[in-house]
């Protein structure tokens, strides 16, 4: 059984855990969420909970999407996202922070930071040509096959779009549950740029 | 960005006393052996103080039996029991790297001669 929470990523700080070691965190505000549609087998073929996360006024929404809120008299809120085999919720149903304990492993999933188009050396960790002394090699790819093959294989190295990919990072650990501001604090990074909507997740 | 300053605020402690690169310091850590909670005294030269808000630490240089022994420490860490400063010293820099080169009398720090109030006015 899967059990979700969207959240925000505030950013990064340190706290001192129970022993008085530093412990480097990121701080996520989480939840609370709204249940806004249940999937089942019967009617979707698979069984999921949509969540929905942070209010917005409803003149930004239009008809349609208002109709998910009102039909079980919700506010209307601007992200929803689905967990998969979540626990039997019904709409308008409230999920939290409290979901999560301390301690507990979980896996956090979003979206990386945008880098553009980048070529080889950034992307890939290529190594450089020298810079000076006439060299006329500097950040390129070099040779990208062979004469022999006559084309270029799937798969090669090339420059092109890095970052702003779907990213999950696995068991990472929870370090404290504040329940009263609604955050989590997770050992460690977490994908993508400040105020990015993340998926808090474990099965 | 708001509540990660207030996550700092709250576990910065509020009574350290005023120390600076120079001055002789005895803290006092916090240890646990095998469940015992026991104290354990440090004392040194303060050789830097490094990073600014939740995340400042200190480290501080003794001489034991001979080889120089460096620590360094969290400001707001919760294992330290106290910090207790004993002597002013007077130095020019505010990394005083150049102490691990130096032995014996060339080791010592200038202690500060207190500015007497009354006397300029």
């Amino acid at each position: 059984m899967t059990k979700g929470i969207l959240g925000k990523k505030l950013g990064m700080t340190q706290i001192f855990s129970d022993d008085g070691t530093v412990v480097p965190v990121t701080v996520l505000e989480a939840g609370p969420c709204v249940v806004v549609q249940k999937k089942t087998k019967e009617t979707d073929g698979y069984t999921a909970v949509q969540l929905g996360f942070e209010d917005i006024d409803e003149n930004k929404l239009n008809k349609p999407e208002l109709g998910k809120f009102t039909k079980h008299g919700l506010q209307p809120k601007r992200y929803l996202k689905e967990i998969r085999d979540f626990d039997d919720l019904e709409p308008g149903e409230e999920v939290t922070v409290e979901i999560f304990t301390a301690g507990e492993k979980v896996n956090v999933t979003g979206r990386s930071k945008g880098q553009g188009f980048t070529g080889n050396v950034k992307r890939y960790n290529h190594g450089t040509g020298p810079k000076s002394h006439g060299s006329h090699f500097k950040r390129a790819p070099g040779a990208v096959g062979s004469v022999d093959a006559a084309r270029v294989f799937k798969g090669q190295k090339m420059p092109g779009q890095m970052g702003n990919d779907r990213v999950t990072v696995e068991n990472i650990e929870i370090q404290k549950v504040d329940v009263e501001r609604n955050l989590l604090m997770i050992k460690g990074s977490v994908p993508g740029p400040e105020k990015e909507l993340v998926t808090i997740w474990s099965r | 960005m708001d509540i990660i300053k207030n996550i700092e605020n709250e576990q910065m402690q509020d009574d350290i006393p005023e120390f600076n690169s120079g001055d002789t310091v005895r803290v006092m850590i916090r240890v646990v052996e095998g469940g015992n909670e026991r104290l354990q005294a440090f004392e040194g030269t303060v050789l830097k103080r490094q990073g600014t808000g939740v995340s400042e630490t200190f480290t501080l240089r003794k001489i034991s039996h001979g080889v120089g022994v460096e620590r360094t420490f969290p400001l707001h860490s919760p294992n330290l029991e106290s910090i207790e400063v004993i002597r002013r010293g007077d130095v020019n820099r505010s990394k005083l790297y150049y102490l691990r080169e130096r032995q014996g009398k060339k080791s010592r720090v200038k202690e500060k001669r207190e500015q007497r109030r009354e006397e300029t006015e």
